[in-house]
């Protein structure tokens, strides 16, 4: 891979008690399969993110264990029961045992 | 294909014709190549992990009818169930009939996820079922699938 892989985050800023909010995250990434070939006709070597955790203010929301079968740059979209104002943080784990994170704030409205 | 024979005739369109059944056989020799799943493989994994007894209902896999391009195809599950601390969704796996290997995803989710709901994007190397197994907190699964057609295979032989 060139590039780093880059974490990129879509969750309200704000939102009230009770509200059931949808996040988006995606992650650049080539999420090599393992099974194709090469110009040299050798298997390239297996390489995805494996792993995903979505946590808010340190507790578990969702997490995902991804195979070779998500497609590159893995999307997810998921949702969240706001009980109070803090902070996510999301994190991909490669299998090369990088771990990428980012995190974000949500207010609490009114 | 057929035209082709009168020498000097081969117009452009022809060409491309040559090229496109061509570009298919190349993609269909490099699909047989790999070792595919098969619907056994399926049942098998979702019973390595004890999910096979799952009953046909509540499950929802969302996607398109026909996918032109199997690379990246999107799918959303939903879990027709509430989402409390005392009764929720707490695994979704995801299979796929078609792809060399049948695990996709498998997600895990918490009362705090508020809704039974997941959406993401997967590779489907053929016109294949992709079934899904949510596992409740108290043990009980129920399955959902969808038959999705594809146009261009996206597990690259």
């Amino acid at each position: 891979m060139s590039k780093a892989p880059k974490p990129r985050v879509k969750a309200p800023k704000s939102a009230s008690k009770g509200d059931v909010v949808t996040i988006k995250t995606t992650i650049s990434h080539r999420m090599e399969s393992g099974m194709r070939k090469g110009k040299d006709g050798k298997l390239i070597p297996r390489q995805i993110i494996n792993k995903f955790e979505a946590l808010f203010n340190g507790k578990q929301i969702m997490s995902a264990n991804m195979f070779p079968s998500i497609s590159a740059n893995p999307y997810l979209d998921f949702d969240m029961l706001v009980e109070e104002a803090g902070e996510f943080e999301f994190k991909w784990y490669d299998d090369n045992g990088e771990v990428y994170s980012k995190k974000a704030k949500m207010k609490l409205k009114g | 294909m057929t035209q082709v024979t009168k020498k000097s005739k081969v117009s452009r369109r022809d060409m491309l014709k040559i090229a496109g059944v061509g570009a298919v056989t190349v993609g269909a020799v490099a699909l047989t190549g790999n070792a595919q799943a098969k619907p056994e493989d399926v049942n098998a994994y979702f019973k390595k992990v004890g999910v096979d007894a799952a009953k046909a209902s509540k499950v929802t896999v969302d996607g398109p009818e026909i996918a032109e391009n199997g690379n990246t195809v999107p799918i959303e599950i939903s879990v027709d169930a509430p989402m409390t601390e005392k009764e929720y969704v707490k695994t979704i796996y995801v299979a796929a009939e078609g792809n060399p290997t049948p695990e996709v995803v498998t997600f895990n989710l918490t009362p705090a996820s508020g809704e039974a709901r997941v959406k993401f994007r997967m590779r489907l190397a053929t016109t294949q079922k992709v079934r899904a197994v949510a596992m409740m907190n108290d043990g009980s699964t129920f399955t959902g699938e969808k038959e999705i057609k594809v146009t261009i295979g996206g597990c690259g032989g």
